[in-house]
């Protein structure tokens, strides 16, 4: 079979299988379950590491912005689905706000309660993406010019001022100044997380390997050899950046809608620090190891590891060792074996189907 | 008559306070295969990397297919400091990236092999074609380019096979012997469309054996594509034997042009630069 081929195979019964495993929970477990949780967050999680792996991995670009771009997505989304009956109390410092209209009630108006307020959500984060794509487009310009470290210190600062500026005052009938944005809608199934950030991660790969896809590896391999094989590097990597901040943007929409409540203070540097440890440990330039390794990570710092910091881990009962804090100790150490013992992460920068393909050729040799 | 493809008019280089490109003015025909030598460090990689766009001259300008594409005049603290000729003649300034003249129809390759290391031979050689897509980024996501796409990989196939590399294309193109990797440069450069060739010592490292082959190739390809090639290189059987002019570096100047006959014999050549490389 071609390899082409075989990667779509691949691809559509892993879906399959993904797909049957979540409508299976969500119909056997309450949406506030922890299982139903993990899958949420760790499937937004998955989507804002592969935005992040766009960039980092494949383009060579080492941006931190992440956590800035996830502020605006996240602030959209909000902002644009809050009921209007329900804006009066949330903006209670505010006068109600400044924005008289709700997103999902707007399309529900000519598309019929249930679709209209899913369009209306779904608007809302694309919203939301384009922001954070509009803001990467201005700020890219300068910023790309810095090399390497230079570019992390400067996205890392505009995320540190796009942080405090959401929290000034003069702004609050928008973003509430430093109060909560809350009573906006969540989708209640794990299965509708994993559809969109599923097809926006299938976006990404089909990117990946198209010809701009191509491009960006180059730029990442070798500058200077792209160039001078006619590739633009200010126009490719501005449109890695932008492409990268959508789909941030996007992920931090759903991260609002997952918490439930969005405050700006939470879009903290360590943030973005967590999801650049999620593509290490995954892998830099490997897709399928961000979202693997955003599954094991939330996964295990959301429920494995909970009871480290609540007294009984394991059914062991030491509530003296098992106290608050005792989780992210354990978790460092297991992050720190796992980059000394997989150097280039889980997956390098190899795929699930490569994997396969390697262990299958393994296998055939032998008998040649 | 010929038509001139690449003039290079009054060009200096500078670095600081060291002349690097002192005045070089070089004509190349449509079609020609001409060549640039010199002891190391004459300035010759310089002179390709200013034409190329990777360095904009200090002075002088670049003329391509008929047309200026590059011009600059010494700026700033340079004004004080060039030590070359013809200050004042120029006014101003061209400076486009390497990018842009490799798609006006300039490409090339270089002295230390610059392949992508984590692509395939097929990839390397593939990517060179970004530069002539029409696809925008949403038509090539969406797969709306399969047309363009599938002439491209068409296309690769095609040159992949006329350089003798398509039975490793799905190789690392690092895992490649050093001859071959010369060879897929060359390729790659070649997929990108070029009028111009550009070659940065293509023998560099290569055996006798390996090196006559390149040499019958290079002309092989001047033909196949109707190229124009403008080479570097420090072996002189592949120069004398393909070249149809010389031009000699020596010191950021140029001591000498003609035809093989005439630099082989010229005497001051011989003293810079070919009485050493006969015995090293
Ligand atoms: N970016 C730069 N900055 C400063 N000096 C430079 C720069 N690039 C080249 N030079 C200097 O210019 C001179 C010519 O170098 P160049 O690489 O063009 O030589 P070359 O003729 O290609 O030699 P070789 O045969 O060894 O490749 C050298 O003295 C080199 O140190
Ligand atoms: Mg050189």
């Amino acid at each position: 079979m071609k390899k082409q081929n075989q990667n779509l195979v691949f691809l559509a019964v892993l879906l399959v299988v993904i797909l049957g495993a979540s409508i299976a929970v969500d119909a056997a477990l309450p949406s506030y379950h922890i299982a139903i949780k993990v899958i949420k967050k760790a499937t937004v999680y998955a989507l804002v590491a592969v935005s992040m792996n766009l960039l980092n991995g494949f383009t060579g670009l080492f941006s931190l912005g992440q956590a800035g771009f996830m502020l605006l997505g996240a602030f959209s989304y909000g902002v644009l689905t809050i009921p209007v009956d329900k804006r009066a109390g949330v903006y209670q410092y505010f006068d109600g706000g400044a924005i008289k209209f709700s997103l999902p009630e707007v399309f529900a108006g000519f598309l019929g309660d249930s679709l209209g307020s899913v369009v209306g959500m779904l608007a809302a984060l694309l919203v939301g993406g384009l922001l954070a794509a509009l803001m990467a487009w201005l700020i890219g310009l300068p910023v790309l010019r810095l090399k390497s470290d230079y570019l992390a210190i400067a996205t890392l600062g505009f995320a540190e001022i796009l942080r405090a500026f959401f929290q000034w005052n003069a702004l609050g009938p928008i973003t509430n100044g430093s109060n909560l944005l809350k009573s906006y809608p969540d989708f209640a199934h794990a299965t509708s997380y994993i559809i969109l950030a599923g097809a926006l991660v299938a976006l990404i790969l089909l990117l990946i390997n198209s010809t701009y896809g191509r491009a960006f590896k180059a730029i990442r391999d070798d500058e200077v050899a792209a160039e001078a094989m006619g590739i633009n590097l200010a126009k490719h990597k501005r449109m890695a950046f932008i492409i990268s901040s959508f789909f941030a943007g996007v992920g931090g929409g759903m991260l609002a809608m997952y918490n439930g409540t969005i405050a700006a203070a939470s879009f903290k540097s360590t943030m973005t620090y967590e999801i650049l440890l999620i593509v290490v440990i995954g892998g830099i330039g490997s897709i399928s190891g961000s979202i693997i390794a955003s599954f094991l990570y939330i996964f295990s710092s959301e429920w494995l590891l909970r009871g480290l910091d609540s007294g009984v881990f394991l059914g062991i009962e030491a509530p003296g060792v098992f106290k608050n804090g005792f989780r992210m100790a354990v978790f460092s150490v297991i992050i720190m074996v796992i980059v000394l013992f997989f150097r280039k992460g889980l997956m390098g920068d190899k795929e699930l189907p490569d994997l396969l393909r390697l262990r299958s050729r393994r296998k055939e040799a032998p008998s040649k | 008559m010929s038509e001139t493809i690449l003039k290079v008019e009054n060009v200096t280089m500078q670095f600081g306070g060291v002349v690097a490109v002192d005045n070089l003015n070089l004509e190349i025909n449509k079609g020609e295969i001409v060549a640039l030598i010199g002891p190391n460090g004459a300035g010759k990689t310089t002179a390709f990397n200013v034409v190329t766009g990777v360095y904009q001259p200090t002075n002088g300008a670049v003329w391509f297919q008929g047309e200026k594409i590059i011009e600059n005049h010494p700026q700033g603290k340079m004004k004080s400091q060039y030590k070359g000729q013809h200050a004042g003649e120029y006014a101003h300034v061209l400076a486009p990236t390497p990018d842009k003249v490799t798609r006006l129809g300039m490409a090339r390759t270089f002295q230390n092999i610059r392949l992508w290391k984590s692509q395939t031979v097929f990839d390397n050689v593939l990517i060179a074609k970004h530069c002539r897509t029409t696809s925008n980024v949403f038509s090539a996501t969406f797969r709306l380019n399969r047309k363009e796409e599938a002439a491209q990989r068409a296309n690769v196939q095609e040159l992949l096979e006329t350089v003798g590399l398509a039975d490793v294309k799905d190789e690392l193109a690092t895992s490649l012997p050093y001859g071959k990797q010369r060879r897929l440069e060359i390729a790659r450069a070649l997929a990108a469309e070029p009028q111009l060739l550009l070659l940065d010592e293509p023998a560099a490292g290569m055996n006798p054996q390996e090196t006559e082959e390149l040499t019958a190739f290079i002309g092989d390809i001047r033909d196949r594509f109707h190229l124009t090639v403008f080479l570097i290189e420090h072996h002189m059987n592949l120069v004398m034997n393909i070249s149809e002019r010389i031009y000699v570096l020596d010191f950021g100047k140029t001591i000498a042009h003609g035809t093989p006959a005439e630099i082989q014999s010229n005497k001051r050549v011989i003293d810079a630069y070919l009485g050493v490389t006969e015995d090293a």
